[in-house]
């Protein structure tokens, strides 16, 4: 598969080089490459669940290390993983079923199939089940064995019996890499369309009269207020222009083109104007596990001022933002600096920056970083295309989109290999 | 030090000296409160009837209302606080070391005011019920006529007498200390309180008088007692209830000047109208006014300029010393508060030496007209700043206060002479305090934050590089004006170590940071800082990072104005300024927006930081907590009166 491979390398080129701008533009090609790779994947006539994971994990391992920041990548990476083991199990179920009605002779063959050759198909369907469903503390107890022992445990229970019934498994790994392909395509339409989704929520959130503040520019919360405008609703927004990018100047000229009252302030005049502002609307970049919110730049400063004042502190989010790892030292480790240049004019500096070229250090600094960790406990409320939701009930929407083996993705099992 | 503040406790009310006090530099070994009775006459405004202290004396310094002559002369005529501003200036720096004590003081004063509030009511029982009778005075006291005016009289001169022994006790104590100046303002602070404490309690005392005017004549003998032996506790508490009386209530007249005049509000279309009929500059109102501010004054910028320069040459009423002074507010030349406040005074000084009193006219009242036409027209190019108006309500009661018998060029040099003091001693001296104190803050290693650019703030940093300290400073700035990167290029030029950031990334900063320093355009006496826009989010970020931020202000620059967000008062700037970023010509969204009906740009100029953001306010007279600031506009405002 070269062609798959010049791809991934072009596309982890782009990354490196920051080319591709924007968390939604990032997963829907994120998960448009992945989707070719497991089309170009040639699926082994066992375990093809278990080939496919790790086609996709050795991608993803490149994808997220080309760009560790841009946490949608691995996002979308464990979506796919997590999609694949989804769809595993639920042909596996409908296979159980299947059989169960036929004949209960088959038992065997059955748990071959799954993988699972100790186990009865009563125990594989209550596991099926238990991934579908959402995980309850008791799925969760049954569940670790299980699904630990889906990609490994197959290979080794495979080639048993893998003879036997050869035609009917190619149907069926043609039928899983179909059904995968389908479900990746859903995801794509997902993210391109989540703004729609969040959208639609805008006039429950946004009521006449309303004084909106927001920081910088961001696709979801343009398309958010102009729904609520498209509903009759008249509201006035401030927009905080989000230096150094000046994002801002952006997102009020399409405000006003969409016949929205709105006024461009400097960030620095954000708290003057805060306390007459009844909501702030933000996009994120990322948001962690813990109900944390990666952000652009400056929405720290933003949510302090509102948690002050007492103004609800709401971020939008398609799924594909939710992150499932918990951050650590995000200011830090999940920053990335942007070039002197957007701050200071090297021309005007030049003689005062030279400082370096001596054995002395140098005496100017700049920083720019790029996203700002706003802590769970400013955060209002979180609204993504699933409805609105609580920063603490975060950890649980993640369990829906991303299975828990999925979570470290770079270290690769040492029995996988 | 413990023992004076012992001795405090005990007798001093005076714990309100919250910067430098000193001792007389000569204390004349007579002296005793009664002398000190005649500066104190003497400077009453004519309007006040001095109560007299006690009879005898009273007849002898009759208040001739001829008040400036002791006000203008002050520096080389006053007999008792011996005021020497030449000495003051020039002699004394404040001890380094000094500042941590003040802090102390500054508590102190606290609890005490607080004590005096709660006493307040009962100061008169107290005063009352005070058992030893009879001592010197009595018989003095007994002899005059009307008991009605005699309680009131005489209780104002336990107020002063009270402060009087204070004050005499408070030098035999301090006399080490350096710094004259503070000790002439204290007695002359104290003076006054014990005047307006005497106004005060006049009322009460006539009221107390017609209930029970037995309790007149006795109120008196209080004061010889607490001055003879260690005083009471009792009467120090009266004594300070007496001077919190004062302080707190001024006298009606005194009252309603305080109050500052409202503000114009420039929603408010007929007065509008009325105002721009006197105006020199020529200005057209903004388009897309943002409807929050639509009682500020915003204007279309950039018109105003080219006309004003073509009128150089007309010479209208306004002098050209303020006329150039003016241009360079509008285009923006001079800005920073001190350096407008002392461009104001110098172009004030040459109007009023090129000034010539007109026929069958006084120069008070037509220079002071004058001053405030050249006051209207600054405002026309730019509004004032805190500091400036303080100022120029200093250099307005001069005025007034000039003696009728001072001819014109007398006056003219006096006035000039003023000018110069306060330029002197209220900015440029402040400032060298402010240095001292702040430089006691920084420590090595210390990674030290300020926003955009204070003057204080980068002679606190240039001094304390050298003085040899190693710390790193992180200048943070935002648009539109950036003045960060001047700051930071002076500081980098002079060999510090700088890190410039953008307001946005204060939250990444604020990790390594160990102290911000922040400059303030004025202090109101809420605490809240009024400063330029973005301070109070430095603030905010500061203290969610448990960083302690001190302001540094003069206080000159302090007024007892409120103001609880930072937009009921402001200033706009510039909405071109916002749509334009310099440097970046791919960010050109804006380019045409004033054809936008929906957009508005606002240039916010100040914001207000909430006092509980404030770990420390850092000025002239010490540095003190943002609560403080109401005792320093309280007691220090009659200074500026001084000049």
């Amino acid at each position: 598969m070269p062609d798959v491979q010049v791809l991934v390398n072009d596309f982890i080129n782009k990354l490196r080089k920051r080319k591709i701008e924007g968390s939604q533009a990032t997963s829907r090609q994120t998960a448009e490459l992945l989707r070719s790779v497991i089309s170009q994947t040639r699926v082994p006539y066992t375990n093809q669940a278990g080939a496919l994971i790790d086609a996709v994990r050795a991608v993803g391992e490149q994808l997220i290390a080309a760009n560790p920041v841009e946490l949608a990548v691995g996002n979308i990476v464990r979506r796919v993983l997590h999609i694949i083991r989804e769809e595993d199990l639920s042909l596996a179920t409908a296979a159980v079923a299947g059989l169960g009605l036929s004949s209960v002779s088959d038992d065997e063959d059955d748990a071959e199939r799954d993988n699972h050759p100790v186990l009865s198909a009563a125990v594989v369907a209550a596991a099926a089940r238990s991934t579908l469903r959402p995980p309850s503390l008791q799925t969760l107890l049954e569940d670790v064995p299980d699904s630990g022992a889906v990609p490994h445990t197959s290979s080794s229970g495979g080639d048993s019996e893998g003879k036997s019934k050869s035609a009917d498994k190619s149907s069926r790994s043609r039928k899983l890499k179909h059904d995968v392909i389908e479900a990746l395509n859903e995801l794509i339409q997902d993210i391109t369309t989540c703004h729609e989704l969040i959208a639609e929520q805008a006039v429950e959130h946004i009521h006449q009269n309303e004084v909106i503040l927001t920081l910088g520019s961001s696709r979801t919360v343009l398309e958010f207020l102009c729904a609520a405008k498209e509903k009759k609703r008249s509201f006035r927004v401030f927009v905080a222009e989000g230096a150094p990018r000046y994002q801002g100047h952006l997102l009020a000229k399409d405000l006003v083109t969409r016949g929205l009252q709105t006024t461009l302030i400097t960030d620095s005049a954000v708290f003057a104007m805060i306390s007459r502002v009844n909501m702030v609307i933000v996009g994120a970049h990322a948001v962690m596990a813990n109900g944390g919110v990666i952000a652009p730049v400056g929405l720290n400063m933003v949510a302090l001022a509102a948690q002050r004042h007492a103004v609800p502190f709401v971020v939008l989010a398609g799924s594909h933002k939710l992150c499932p790892l918990y951050p650590h030292n995000p200011e830090v480790l999940l920053n990335e600096l942007r070039s002197p240049s957007e701050l200071l004019d090297f021309g005007e500096f030049s003689d005062c920056m030279d400082f370096g070229t001596g054995t002395a250090s140098p005496l100017l600094h700049v920083v720019n970083p790029t996203f700002d960790y706003v802590p769970p406990k400013l955060v209002s409320l979180f609204i993504t295309d699933t409805g609105g939701h609580n920063p603490s009930y975060v950890y649980r929407l993640i369990a829906d989109y991303y299975s828990a083996d999925d979570l470290v993705v770079q270290q690769r099992p040492p029995t996988a290999s | 030090m413990e023992a004076r503040r012992a001795s405090r406790t005990v007798s001093d009310p005076k714990v309100r000296h919250v910067g430098f006090f000193t001792p007389d530099p000569n204390p004349q070994p007579g002296w005793n409160p009664l002398a000190s009775d005649t500066p104190v006459s003497n400077s009453l405004s004519p309007v006040m009837i001095p109560p007299p202290r006690q009879p005898s004396d009273r007849t002898a310094a009759v208040p001739v209302p001829e008040t400036g002559i002791r006000r203008q002369t002050g520096a080389d005529q006053v007999p008792v606080g011996s005021y020497n501003p030449s000495e003051s200036l020039l002699g004394s720096s404040p001890a380094p070391s000094s500042p941590s004590s003040r802090v102390g003081l500054v508590d102190g004063e606290f609890s005490e005011e607080s004590n005096g509030w709660f006493r307040r009511s009962e100061s008169g029982k107290y005063a009352s019920s005070l058992p030893d009778t009879m001592v010197d005075r009595a018989p003095e006291n007994s002899a005059s006529a009307a008991p009605v005016l005699e309680s009131k009289k005489s209780v104002e001169a336990t107020g002063k007498g009270g402060k009087a022994v204070v004050e005499e006790q408070n030098e035999v104590q301090s006399s080490s200390m350096p710094l004259k100046e503070k000790t002439t303002k204290a007695e002359r602070r104290a003076l006054q309180e014990a005047q307006r404490a005497a106004k005060a309690s006049g009322k009460e005392g006539n009221k107390s008088a017609a209930v029970s005017q037995g309790a007149a004549p006795v109120k008196p003998v209080k004061q010889p007692s607490q001055k003879k032996d260690g005083p009471p506790v009792s009467v120090s508490v009266s004594v300070v209830s007496f001077d919190k009386k004062g302080g707190d209530r001024p006298p009606e007249k005194e009252r309603k000047k305080d109050v500052p005049a409202p503000r114009m509000q420039f929603d408010d279309k007929s007065r509008v109208q009325k105002a721009k009929k006197h105006a020199v500059v020529k200005q057209t109102e903004a388009r897309n006014r943002v409807e929050l501010f639509r009682h500020l004054p915003q204007y279309e910028h950039g018109t105003q300029l080219p006309d004003l320069e073509s009128k150089f040459f007309q010479l209208d009423p306004v002098h050209p010393a303020i006329y150039k002074v003016g241009l360079q507010y509008l285009a923006g030349d001079i800005s920073g508060g001190n350096a407008r406040c002392i461009a104001m005074l110098q172009a004030f000084k040459e109007a009023i030496e090129d000034y010539s009193t007109p026929q069958e006219k006084t120069l008070a009242r037509d220079l002071t007209a004058k001053i405030s036409s050249y006051v209207s027209f600054f405002i026309e190019c730019r509004p004032l700043s805190i500091g400036m108006g303080n100022a120029i309500r200093s250099l307005k009661t001069r005025i007034t206060d000039l003696p009728l018998t001072l001819s014109e060029s007398e006056a003219k040099a006096a006035l000039c002479s003023d000018i110069e003091h306060f330029i002197n001693e209220k900015i440029i001296l402040a400032d060298k305090v402010i240095v001292r104190h702040a430089v006691t803050k920084i420590r090595d290693g210390d990674v030290l934050l300020t926003y955009g650019s204070s003057c204080v703030v980068e002679m606190i940093l240039l001094y304390a590089h050298e003085m040899g300290k190693q710390f790193r400073v992180v200048v943070v700035d935002s648009r539109p004006k950036l003045e960060g990167q001047a700051l930071l290029r002076r500081l980098v030029a002079k060999g510090l170590s700088c890190t410039y950031s953008h307001i946005n990334a204060l939250s990444y900063v604020m990790h390594e940071v160990t102290k911000v320093f922040l400059g303030a355009a004025s202090v109101l006496s809420n605490g809240t800082v009024y400063s330029r826009v973005g301070t109070a989010s430095v603030a905010m970020v500061a203290n969610a990072f448990h960083v302690p931020v001190l302001i540094c202000c003069e206080a000159y620059k302090f007024h007892e104005r409120v103001q609880l967000d930072s937009i009921c008062f402001n200033e706009l700037g510039d909405p071109d300024a916002i749509a334009k970023v310099s440097g970046r010509t791919d960010v050109n969204y804006l380019n045409n927006w004033a054809n936008k009906e929906n957009l508005q740009l606002l240039n916010l100029m100040y914001d207000a930081t909430p006092s509980d953001y404030i770990s420390m306010i850092v000025t002239d007279y010490g540095m003190i907590p943002p609560t403080s600031v109401p005792v320093i506009v309280r007691e220090y405002r009659r200074d500026h009166v001084f000049i």
